[in-house]
């Protein structure tokens, strides 16, 4: 087995009301790799997406990415200075958060603004190279030309597509994406699985995916971590079997929907537990 | 070209309201025969601005640099308070009552107070039109800071951003709007806050000319006054409507300005 990339190990999280929104937990990617978080709602999948970009600390336990201790991100990216460069990290989320003020371009660029090494460089190379790299990201998308619109000129689709290049401009190491698809119809949706799945093989960065649709974790994955329902822990991990480029007609053949039918099980079976341990309680109180 | 119809329409309309006002005054004037110590008629108010304006003139300028630099100098601090507050919610929560308190005195009581510091004169109003703006721009512009969405920080911080990087490519940009919205009331506030002035402690200015006149009784004059006032209130309003529109037109989404 290689190296893990980013591992969590026993890894608690608990909020200030006391909600244990996590209960130790332990979680490993490979470099290069692509798992999917599922599980029911409120399970803690978007809590596990903000310890590994560094958002949030755990409570117990600890967060490793590239070797290093996850903390707070200002205080990783200090610490890490002296060491070895940051882990490069991109992010996207459900809302596709698209400065309005900015033309599509430009915010396809704001990762080159921010991020080291790029941002030393980023006056002289705003107009060439940069410019270049944003409009060949946004081709790869479907959206040759749209880099000088403005952002309530996009559909929401298209806005979503914008967003991922965001998250892709500066080449991180490490992807993370929050439901990037939860707010697009199904076709659009489909259609962004196969762009995501081409953009990860053309970059390879290490993705870890939150969603609820199982049919998009199973389409986009390489491995499937099952989460119980809150507090939340891994109950299973299973690799995905089906080889790439995966296509939309193949996430309808009978092993592809064996494989959706048991996951949707191992979930439904997740709360109704959840539910039952809830009454019990209410019962014993 | 329809589009340009419905401006022009519109234009027009507004022009004629206008007018219609002034008509529908100098009838009531005349039909009521209301004495000019009461209400002057607007023709009568014409003629004095015209026969006295020479001697307006100098008071206007006065007023006019007043304002501006009491606006000026209010924007200017407000940003800066602003920017404060708003980019940090400790500073927001533990500032605000503060600025509340500051804001919910009445100006009036103030120029007293500036007029013992400074002395009468163009100081105090200034001041006057000075703190009397700063609050509009500091709570719009804290605001706007305020209203940045965490999803896109959370973007920003991942990537490495300062606290800087957030504020100067995110923060500010957004808080441009709110900032400009503040303006127009900003301005029109600084006005108050010099006449106000005026009319208490000063020897010049529109605000002066109005206080002597009506000590005399020349209503015609106090009227000439306020028309004076009013139209320079509305050229500054346009002047700040404009540099808004021309800077954050992505925020009306008029896509004709951002086009352009």
């Amino acid at each position: 087995m290689s190296e893990a990339f980013v591992e969590l190990s026993d890894v608690t999280v608990r909020f200030n009301g006391g909600t244990i929104a996590l209960s130790q937990t332990d979680l490993r990617l490979e470099q290069g790799d692509f798992v999917a978080l599922v599980g029911p709602s409120g399970c803690g999948k978007s809590t596990i997406l903000k310890l590994v970009a560094g958002l949030l600390k755990p409570s117990s336990g600890v967060v490793l990415v590239a070797k290093r201790e996850v903390g707070l991100a200002g205080s990783v990216r200090k610490e890490a200075l002296g060491a070895s460069v940051p882990v490069r990290i991109g992010l996207a989320f459900q809302n596709p958060t698209m400065l309005p003020w900015l033309t599509i371009r430009e915010n396809v660029m704001i990762p080159l603004k921010i991020v080291s090494p790029f941002r030393e460089q980023y006056a002289r190379k705003k107009k060439g190279e940069y410019a270049e790299r944003a409009e060949a990201l946004l081709a790869q998308v479907g959206l040759k030309g749209f880099g000088d619109k403005r952002p309530w000129q996009l559909s929401g689709g298209m806005l979503q597509r914008a967003s991922l290049c965001r998250a892709l401009v500066h080449e991180p190491q490490l992807l993370l994406l929050d439901e990037p698809f939860g707010a697009l119809d199904q076709f659009t949706r489909e259609e962004l699985w196969s762009i995501m799945q081409s953009l990860w093989m053309s970059q390879r960065p290490t993705v870890l995916l939150v969603t609820h649709d199982l049919r998009e974790s199973a389409f986009l994955a390489n491995r499937i971590a099952v989460m119980s329902a809150r507090p939340g822990r891994i109950l299973e991990d299973r690799a995905v079997p089906f080889a790439r480029p995966r296509t939309v007609e193949m996430s309808y053949a009978p092993e592809f929907a064996a494989l959706v039918q048991q996951l949707r099980m191992r979930i439904a079976h997740t709360r109704a537990e959840a539910d039952t341990a809830a009454q019990a309680a209410e019962v014993t109180a | 070209m329809s589009a340009l119809n419905v401006k022009t329409r519109q234009r027009l309309l507004s022009a004629g309201t206008l007018l219609g006002f002034f008509l529908l005054w100098e009838l009531a004037c005349i039909a009521t025969g209301v004495s000019d110590l009461i209400l002057p008629r607007p023709s009568q108010i014409a003629a004095v601005l015209w026969e006295k304006m020479p001697l307006l003139w100098p008071h206007t300028v006065q007023t006019l640099y007043t304002t501006l630099s009491g606006f000026a100098l209010g924007v200017m601090i407000g940003i800066v308070i602003g920017v404060a507050i708003g980019s940090s919610k400790t500073a927001y929560d533990v500032a605000y009552p503060l600025l509340v308190g500051f804001s919910s005195i009445p100006k009036v009581a103030v120029v007293p107070i500036f007029v013992v510091w400074f002395g009468a004169g163009t100081v105090p109003a200034i001041l006057t039109s000075m703190v009397i703006s700063i609050f509009p721009v500091v709570v719009n512009v804290a605001t706007g800071l305020a209203t940045t969405e965490p999803e896109l920080e959370d973007v920003l911080k991942v990537l490495g951003a300062r606290k800087r990087d957030i504020l100067w490519n995110v923060g500010l940009p957004r808080a441009l709007p709110y900032l400009f919205a503040s303006l127009k009331i900003a301005i029109t506030l600084a006005f108050v806050g010099t006449v106000l002035a005026e009319t208490v402690a000063a020897n010049r200015g529109i605000g002066n000319v109005m206080m002597i006149a009506s000590g005399n009784f020349d209503v015609p004059m106090v009227f000439a006054g306020l028309v004076i006032l009013a139209v320079m209130g509305v050229m500054l309003y346009g002047v700040s409507s404009f540099v808004e529109g021309r800077l954050t037109g992505w925020a009306q989404r008029k896509s004709d300005v951002v086009m352009a």
